[in-house]
């Protein structure tokens, strides 16, 4: 107890005095994240859009494989990404390994099968409304994917925000390409592993603390701003 | 303009795990007009509309229409027994058939007005489509199909589960939209409907056309037994 109570001093005390390292590592983490669920749902609400419409011969097979990848472990996720990225690797030459660009890209990885088999289920029930409909009206392919996209905005914005829950909070990739390096690739969740090996309990839970306020914050005013569980709304 | 009538059906079935639903069904329909497919529940009115419009492909027989498939799919429209309103705003539902039609937004939203405000909806303009009652989501379907000027319109019981109001809007639109050239195809089992609307019958039962006859013709002297039953209000 007197752990967690000093770890919210800590976290209360990091905060209202807006410490430099706090706020460049809570930045970090921002970017990296928020980086790494724009790019994965420009890949994945069309991919759910097209696995929801689409009907080839393969098709469960492809959907139980996206559905099982939303499980993909982020330890060897980074294991791949730094073996592609690594000066021996094949995008070696672009030195990217232990950038915050490696932590993005092994994000992404990641990120998309999620936003995507969440994507397509929000978008297969539409699509079992709107099939007929949309059929009668004509549409092209491209036009039923932008209908459909537009809208379930909002449960894709749930999709997305389930890709930031799971990328703010993840250590195991992001570790192992970024490297943990001091005002480089530091992120919240790397700094909160490093400082529970050198026992600094305290200053871990701080950051555990402002982690989940982090989370809370950005999915709050996502919300917000986009108007959702408003009343009256759909 | 190419006409896409008229529609012909040669020996066409549609068929749903080895179970024949319809068919098979010769038909052909010219131009103007006001068919009506009458027949009882489960007769295969919906399906022989479905098939027609092209939501349906037939499982042996063809179905043609007087010009490219394309273009007969961009010259028809349909509207169901449940109307399936898209989640936005009444002017967006409206405005949609235009707009992925390469009409300019503004333009699409000054014609869907002028629209809303012929069917009485001129005050629910930026509503939810979703919040409007049956018959006004009902009156906004059939607009929505009549929006791009089809020349064919298939109409699937449009009136099921309406009061007599929003029935004798829907079915005012409906002869505006006949009256104006398009040709109307309407599956209803409302007798009193049929006699209002219809200038042909097509008379379905068991999934064949038992009889395809001038509407005056069929309700005063129907040829077979089971249109003869189904007219007395007998359960056929």
């Amino acid at each position: 107890m007197l752990e967690i109570w000093e770890g919210m001093k800590a976290a209360t005390w990091l905060v209202l005095t807006f410490d430099a390292d706090l706020v460049e590592i809570a930045m970090r983490s921002l970017f990296v994240t928020l980086s790494a669920v724009a790019i994965a749902a420009l890949i994945a609400f069309p991919l759910g859009a097209w696995l929801a419409i689409s009907r080839y011969r393969f098709r469960r097979l492809v959907i139980a494989t996206l559905n099982a990848l939303m499980g993909l472990p982020p330890v060897v996720v980074g294991l791949a990404v730094y073996l592609l990225l690594s000066r021996s690797g094949p995008f070696g030459v672009m030195g990217l390994l232990f950038t915050p660009w490696a932590m993005i890209i092994a994000q992404v990885i990641i990120l998309t099968p999620l936003i995507a088999s969440i994507a397509h289920q929000s978008i297969r029930d539409l699509w079992a409304e709107y099939h007929d409909l949309l059929i009668s009206l004509n549409t092209s392919r491209s036009q039923r994917i932008k209908t459909l996209l537009w809208d379930s905005r909002r449960a894709l914005l749930t999709a997305a925000l389930a890709g930031f829950g799971r990328g703010i909070g993840e250590v195991g990739a992001i570790m192992i390409v970024g490297g943990n390096i001091d005002h480089v690739t530091r992120v919240m969740t790397t700094a909160i592993a490093l400082e529970t090996s050198k026992g600094d309990f305290a200053l871990a839970i701080g950051l555990g603390f402002v982690l989940i306020g982090l989370s809370l914050t950005v999915n709050i005013a996502i919300h917000m701003l986009t108007g959702t569980e408003v009343r009256d709304r759909w | 303009m190419v006409s896409i009538l008229p529609l012909t059906l040669s020996q066409a079935t549609v068929s749903r795990r080895e179970k024949r639903l319809l068919g098979p069904i010769d038909l052909t329909l010219e131009a103007g007009g006001i068919t009506i497919v009458l027949g009882p529940n489960g007769a295969g009115k919906s399906t022989l509309l479905r098939l027609m419009h092209g939501l349906e492909k037939p499982s042996s027989g063809k179905l043609r229409y007087a010009a490219p498939r394309a273009l007969a799919y961009s010259q028809q429209a349909f509207v169901f027994q449940t109307p399936v309103m898209l989640r936005r705003s009444v002017l967006g539902n409206l405005s949609y058939p235009l707009t992925t039609h390469k009409m300019p937004r503004a333009e699409a939203e000054k014609q869907s007005l002028t629209w809303l405000k012929r069917l009485g909806l001129g005050s629910h303009t930026s509503q939810r489509a979703s919040q409007l009652s049956g018959g006004e989501r009902q009156k906004l379907a059939l607009a929505r199909a009549l929006i791009r000027q089809p020349e064919l319109l298939f109409l699937d019981e449009p009136c099921a589960n309406l009061d007599g109001a929003a029935t004798r809007d829907i079915e005012r639109l409906i002869i505006e939209a006949g009256a104006s050239g398009t040709r109307i195809i309407m599956a209803t089992h409302d007798l009193g409907q049929a006699r209002r609307l219809a200038d042909d019958v097509l008379f379905v039962h068991h999934g064949l056309i038992h009889e395809q006859s001038e509407a005056a013709t069929f309700f005063d002297n129907p040829k077979t037994t089971e249109a003869r039953s189904f007219l007395k209000g007998d359960l056929i």
